[in-house]
């Protein structure tokens, strides 16, 4: 008992230490290397607190993707300026950080010895769910909505940055031991994806996390320039990125029509048409992501 | 001095740290990444929260891997936000 907290305290410590050196180092590109390193130790977290499918997500997503991004962001950006004054003084934000500190440790105990009466209802009703994997459940059946919205809001955020312009990352010309490491990692990606999403069904897995390894897959090896240029103006990406969407909005309209109500599932139906919404929605994801990463536009900058 | 109390713990810390370079900081990107650690400790308080029982709270998992998308996608957004060129190319076309 002794030793899993000991465990536990390490943890958090290591991590607390991570974020404190990510956001506080002196040089940028250091504190991005230690921002991808606590990502990584965010997925472990998880998977102590047994929380399987978002230790695959967070390891994808978090620490992958993100580390991608912010090193693409840095190569852009101006040069870093510690040397501006603080936006508020270090005192005032300090006395205000242990404050709220204290406020919130004091509210958060009692949540500690209360239990909630979701795990036992999703039990119940498991069988009707058409999974079997509780997890899945709750995302594809349960909250379907917030599934769907979810990828509307991924949808706003790759119009989002279509508006700005998009980056036309300047790739550096790519050294031989890159090239011939993505070219081996990149088969295992697609089977690791599509045996995340044949196992999301029964075991921790999923859409989510199926999507995100295709794109770290996709990213690995544009970055390699072993892939064309993605643009926004090829069809085949458009129709990728709108499918998952479309899918999942003709499905809570069929389910509406039929006469069970907005993602009412008939009976019977459920397992093919939350395989049906899991496939097109990995394939959107794993296209939305790899587009928000290194998405080109058909003009680049001159 | 529980597990589930030590995680809960360490998600507010983790929160409070964020908050913490948040105000501190000028710099964007690390503003950008200030908000991703107040992010993580809010999701560590909701999966602490999810297994603190035996029977593993399914739909506060859930949920937390639905905000991880949502928090990918917004950084991504942040992000081009914060390197976007200032409105030269509006100027460009007014001369």
């Amino acid at each position: 008992m002794a030793a899993e907290q000991l465990f536990d305290l390490t943890l958090i410590l290591l991590l607390l230490g991570l974020a404190g050196a990510a956001l506080h180092t002196r040089s940028l590109y250091t504190s991005i290397v230690l921002f991808i390193v606590f990502g990584l130790m965010l997925a472990l977290t998880w998977a102590r607190l047994g929380a399987v499918d978002l230790a695959l997500a967070e390891a994808a997503i978090g620490a992958g993707l993100i580390g991608v991004m912010l090193l693409a962001a840095l190569a852009r950006s101006a040069a870093d300026s510690t040397s501006q004054p603080a936006r508020v003084p270090l005192s005032i934000s300090l006395l205000l950080g242990v404050l709220v500190l204290a406020l919130l440790i004091r509210a958060i105990q009692p949540l500690a010895d209360s239990n909630s009466v979701l795990p036992a209802l999703v039990d119940t009703h498991l069988d009707e769910s058409g999974v079997s994997h509780p997890v899945t459940a709750v995302l594809l059946n349960f909250r379907a909505w917030d599934t769907l919205l979810e990828l509307v809001v991924l949808l706003l955020a790759l119009i989002g940055v279509r508006q700005l312009g998009s980056s036309g990352m300047a790739l550096p010309p790519t050294w031989p031991l890159l090239r011939a490491w993505s070219r081996m990692l990149a088969p295992l990606t697609i089977i690791v994806g599509g045996y995340l999403l044949w196992r999301g069904s029964h075991a921790p897995g999923g859409a989510f996390q199926a999507g995100a390894v295709l794109a770290a897959g996709a990213v690995m090896l544009r970055l390699a320039g072993l892939l064309p240029a993605i643009r926004w103006s090829r069809w085949p990406v458009r129709a990728l990125m709108l499918g998952g969407v479309a899918t999942f909005a003709l499905v809570a309209a069929g389910t509406h029509w039929m006469g069970d109500g907005w993602l009412n599932y008939p009976p019977g139906w459920s397992k093919q048409l939350i395989l049906l919404i899991e496939i097109t929605a990995t394939l959107s994801i794993a296209t939305s992501l790899t587009v928000l990463v290194i998405g080109e536009n058909e003009h680049p900058a001159p | 001095m529980t597990s589930t109390l030590i995680y809960l713990c360490g998600g507010v810390s983790l929160w409070v740290l964020g908050l913490h370079a948040l105000l501190v900081h000028r710099n964007a990107l690390r503003r950008i990444m200030a908000v991703n650690v107040m992010g993580s400790g809010v999701f560590m308080v909701m999966v602490a929260l999810a297994s603190r029982d035996s029977a593993v709270d399914p739909v506060l998992q859930a949920l937390v891997v639905t905000g991880l998308v949502v928090a990918a996608s917004a950084t991504a957004f942040t992000l081009r936000l914060a390197t976007a060129d200032p409105l030269d190319e509006d100027d460009q076309e007014r001369k």
